[in-house]
């Protein structure tokens, strides 16, 4: 079944087109990658599904209920959460206390439990606080849960976002870059993280990714995006021997002979 | 000219980490919960004490300086928990002493029981303002705010009910188990209850779900809002809970003042309280205290100047954003 | 009746000259470094004190009529010109990349200071802007029409017209624009981006002080208050024409002179209400259509 459906998508920004009229499927408990040249719309299409950005024209089902006119925090409650391609951490703050911002939108205490600590503020409390540090443990990161997140390095800030977006215990998964500024060792270790997200926590990838070693050794399938709008969908190796997809990498055959 | 830019933004930091050590040297003592236990012991026993030995002039200051402390508790949960700028932030504070003022000498009613309305009304104020522009960017909201503190003025001034521009005369004094509440030393009392109420609700929400959605809003918007935060929700909540905390203190100025007018109100008042928690340190609990402490004693030391006395204030609002903008109370080691 | 309605046009043009003029250094400096500066309004009401320093040392040599007062309001633009680049220099720039509150206080701080300067050297009174100008002007159908009106507006228009010209013909003017979209791409083409936002600031602090010096001929006295409420309204024009542009502030500010001049009009506004009305207006904008006439309508973003 599709978890997540995008139906003839379209965004415009004033005169520019960044994504048009695109459609795919997303298949539940699957890992697809949205891969494309630089400006190619990869980005603007995540700002869409998560809400930062009203497409224009079409429409999107996350889990057969239309959300293109939700805003991004009622997305996330329903389960869609994302990484952004900058590091989005918040900076200054602990890394536990990072990850618990995901456990918000499981939580529900308000002004008057907080200020008198009710028994069941304090019970949720700990509850934020346990599941923050599983996911903290998930991604391998727990040792360093009390430091200031900006004072870590950069791959452990990013295994940082990823176990804020795991706490909000989303069925999708949207990552912006993962592998961006990782070294080889540290992107193995990505793959073999999203591969068990995708095992043990049962949930649904997408990535945006510029590193084809990893899209093609993760992806079982790939979306190519060019110009914003869908040229190629299928398999890795589908994709890498379909003649547009090397067109818009390479550039035409014609023209690199002149 | 890129580098240039550079070596001024190193030059300046490294003139902040001079500035920073210095005064973080002689606060680092306290940062050890020994003394820091030891030294609010003795705030507060001294602070409940002072009556018995202290002579009126002093407790009539430090009550202005409690009441004070309240209004900037209230307003740093705006600005510094949530980074909201508001610049009318006395408008909450005359519509809680206006209600009190008017339901008392209109209507007769008795003081405690205007306390509820208070707050009710400075909490509608607050969502009558806050829930249209809080979904604007921030410097936006600063104005809207600013006029509405006017507009709250105006209003006082204008209106039949509010007493127009001489304000209300004659509020009642109120009355605790059959007892007046009169003397200097009631109030001194009352606001430092208050004070020890408002700080111990900043801190339950500082340390809640709400204090950290706060912060995440503050640090950064979007990331918050990705992660199900309902930023305008939330910033509301910060807003009211604000409102509320001035509303109240409001309530109590009325009576300890027995008269209202609308110059109480003025653009100035908000600005007075805005930078005692910025000189303090927005969001730091004790910093706050320590501003409004700061905005009382000040004029009170410094008589002689007289009208320059916001002139120095204006310049010293510079030099702290310039040179220490997160105040002088210290940041937490990490 | 009609007379009325001729009349507050009159007015409402007059005031909303002062309000445009105002609103447009309000306009050009957060179209180039996106701040609300604040002491924007005083920076209006210093000008009106320069201008009137100014008039009163030169009037011994020219005397105060139009030649003093022309020759006033060039002296005075040009020192409240510079004195909004040493403001830029001294309390702006340390804060260009620091959080968005930090800049606002600080705008907020340069206010009090310029507003409380002022206040303590004029011992906050009233004072009179005297000029050799008389109330002889035109009369038609019963609209009163003073010479001093005519001039106002006259000299409105050319310094927006001249402004004009600067910001779509000139090098500077281009800079300028450029550097509201990419700061950062200005910086790697070589402009020199520091110049250039004290340029803004220059020429925006010029106009707000020839905007002052207006007011002051055009009331007869100043004090050391009238930036307060002026720098909201021209706000509030600033936003009304849409913030960021040059001409949406020249219509703001002449559309907000007209609705208040209609608004005095209106039986429930009295005289005291005649503020309310511009915040009214302002918040309802805002909330409505916070993009104004002429601002760019930007990416939907939710």
């Amino acid at each position: 079944m599709a978890i997540l459906e995008v139906k003839n998508l379209t965004l415009r920004f004033g005169g520019l087109t960044a994504v048009n009229n695109l459609s795919f499927n997303i298949e539940e408990n699957s890992i697809t990658s949205l891969i494309g040249p630089n400006g190619a719309g990869k980005t603007s299409v995540f700002n869409c599904l998560t809400g930062f950005y009203r497409a224009n024209e079409g429409d999107i089902l996350f889990l057969g209920k239309s959300i293109k006119k939700l805003k991004p925090f009622k997305i996330t409650e329903m389960g869609m959460a994302r990484t952004f391609q900058n590091l989005r951490l918040f900076k200054y703050m602990t890394v536990l206390e990072n990850v618990m911002a995901g456990m918000h939108c499981r939580s529900g205490a308000g002004i008057v439990s907080s200020i008198l600590r009710l028994p069941s503020q304090r019970q949720e409390e700990r509850r934020i606080r346990e599941t923050s540090e599983k996911c903290l443990d998930f991604v391998g990161i727990l040792d360093k849960k009390d430091r200031i997140a900006k004072n870590l390095a950069y791959g452990d800030q990013r295994r940082v976002e990823l176990a804020r977006a795991l706490a909000t215990q989303p069925k999708l998964l949207l990552l912006d870059e993962p592998g961006a500024g990782l070294n080889h060792d540290e992107k193995m270790q990505l793959i073999a993280l999203m591969q068990k997200i995708q095992e043990q926590l049962g949930i649904t990838i997408v990535l945006i990714e510029h590193d084809m070693g990893l899209v093609m050794n993760v992806s079982e399938k790939i979306i190519v995006l060019n110009y914003g709008q869908k040229i190629a969908e299928g398999t890795a190796e589908q994709v890498q021997n379909d003649q547009r997809v090397i067109e818009a990498y390479l550039g035409k055959e014609e023209e690199e002979a002149v | 000219m890129v580098i240039k830019d550079l070596n001024t933004t190193i030059e300046k930091t490294s003139m902040d980490k001079r500035m920073v050590n210095w005064s973080d040297r002689i606060f680092e003592v306290f940062e050890d919960t020994k003394v820091k236990t030891g030294i609010s012991t003795l705030l507060i026993v001294t602070s409940l004490a002072l009556p018995y030995f202290a002579s009126n002039y002093v407790l009539e200051i430090l009550t202005n300086a409690y009441f004070y402390m309240i209004l900037c508790l209230g307003l740093n949960i705006v600005v510094g928990f949530a980074g909201l700028l508001d610049l009318g932030y006395a408008a909450f504070f005359a519509v809680g002493a206006y209600t009190t003022g008017i339901l008392s000498t209109r209507l007769g009613i008795n003081f405690w029981l205007t306390i509820p309305f208070s707050i009710l009304f400075s909490a509608i104020a607050g969502i009558i303002i806050g829930g249209p522009t809080l979904r604007l960017r921030s410097d936006y909201l600063a104005i809207v705010t600013l006029g509405f503190g006017e507009i709250i003025r105006i209003a006082a001034r204008n209106l039949k009910i509010t007493g127009g521009a001489s304000g209300l005369v004659g509020i009642e004094r109120p009355i605790f188990f059959g007892m007046k509440l009169y003397q200097n030393q009631h109030f001194y009392y009352i606001f430092l209850l208050l004070v020890f109420l408002a700080v111990f609700v900043s801190y339950r929400l500082h340390n809640s779900r709400l204090g950290r959605a706060w912060e995440y809003i503050r640090e950064d918007e979007d990331a918050a809002e990705a992660m199900g935060i309902d930023r305008v929700k939330f910033k509301l909540y910060a807003y009211i809970t604000g409102a509320i905390f001035a509303g109240i203190a409001g309530s109590f100025y009325a009576v300890k003042m027995t008269s209202i007018s609308p110059e109480t109100f003025q653009f100035t008042q908000s600005v007075n309280i805005l930078a005692a928690v910025v000189l303090g340190g927005m969001g730091k609990i004790p910093g706050v205290i320590m501003g409004a402490f700061i905005l009382v004693m000040f004029p009170e030391i410094f008589r002689s100047i007289g009208n320059m006395r916001m002139l120095v204030f204006g310049i010293i609002l510079l030099i702290i954003m310039i040179f220490r903008p997160h105040g002088l109370w210290p940041e937490k080691n990490n | 009746m009609l007379n009325i309605i001729a009349q507050q046009i009159v007015n409402g043009l007059i005031i909303g000259s002062v309000y445009s003029l105002v609103a447009l250094g309000y306009s050009m400096v957060y179209g180039v470094i996106k701040l609300l500066n604040f002491a924007h309004g005083d920076i209006y009401m210093t000008g009106a004190f320069v201008g009137l320093a100014v008039l009163t040392v030169i009037s011994g040599a020219v005397g105060a009529g139009w030649t003093g007062i022309i020759l006033a309001m060039i002296v005075s633009m040009m020192i409240v010109g510079l004195l909004g680049v040493v403001i830029e220099r001294i309390a702006y720039q340390p804060m260009l990349n620091a959080p968005r509150l930090s800049i606002l206080i600080t705008a907020l701080g340069v206010s009090l200071t310029l507003y409380n300067t002022v206040m303590v050297l004029t011992n906050g009174e009233f004072r009179a802007f005297k000029t050799d100008l008389g109330y002889e002007g035109i009369s038609l159908h019963n609209i009163q029409i003073s010479y001093t009106q005519i001039v106002i507006v006259l000299a409105t228009a050319a310094l927006m017209i001249g402004l004009h010209i600067f910001i779509s013909r000139t090098m500077y003017g281009k800079a300028m624009r450029a550097i509201a979209l990419d700061q950062d791409a200005c910086r790697l083409m070589g402009i020199n981006v520091n110049k250039i936002i004290a340029l803004t600031f220059f020429i925006g602090s010029a106009l707000a002080a020839a905007a002052g010096i207006m007011a002051g001929v055009y009331y007869g006295s100043i004090h050391f208050f009238m930036g307060f409420i002026i720098g909201l309204k021209a706000f509030t024009a600033a936003v009304i024409g849409g913030i960021g542009s040059i001409p949406g502030a020249m219509i703001g500010g002449l559309v907000l002179g007209l609705l208040e001049a209609a608004g005095t009009q209106l039986p429930f506004v009295g005289s005291g209400w005649k503020d309310v009305f511009a915040f009214a207006i302002l918040i309802l904008l805002l909330v409505f259509k916070p993009t104004g006439i002429l601002g760019k309508t930007e990416i939907e973003r939710m």
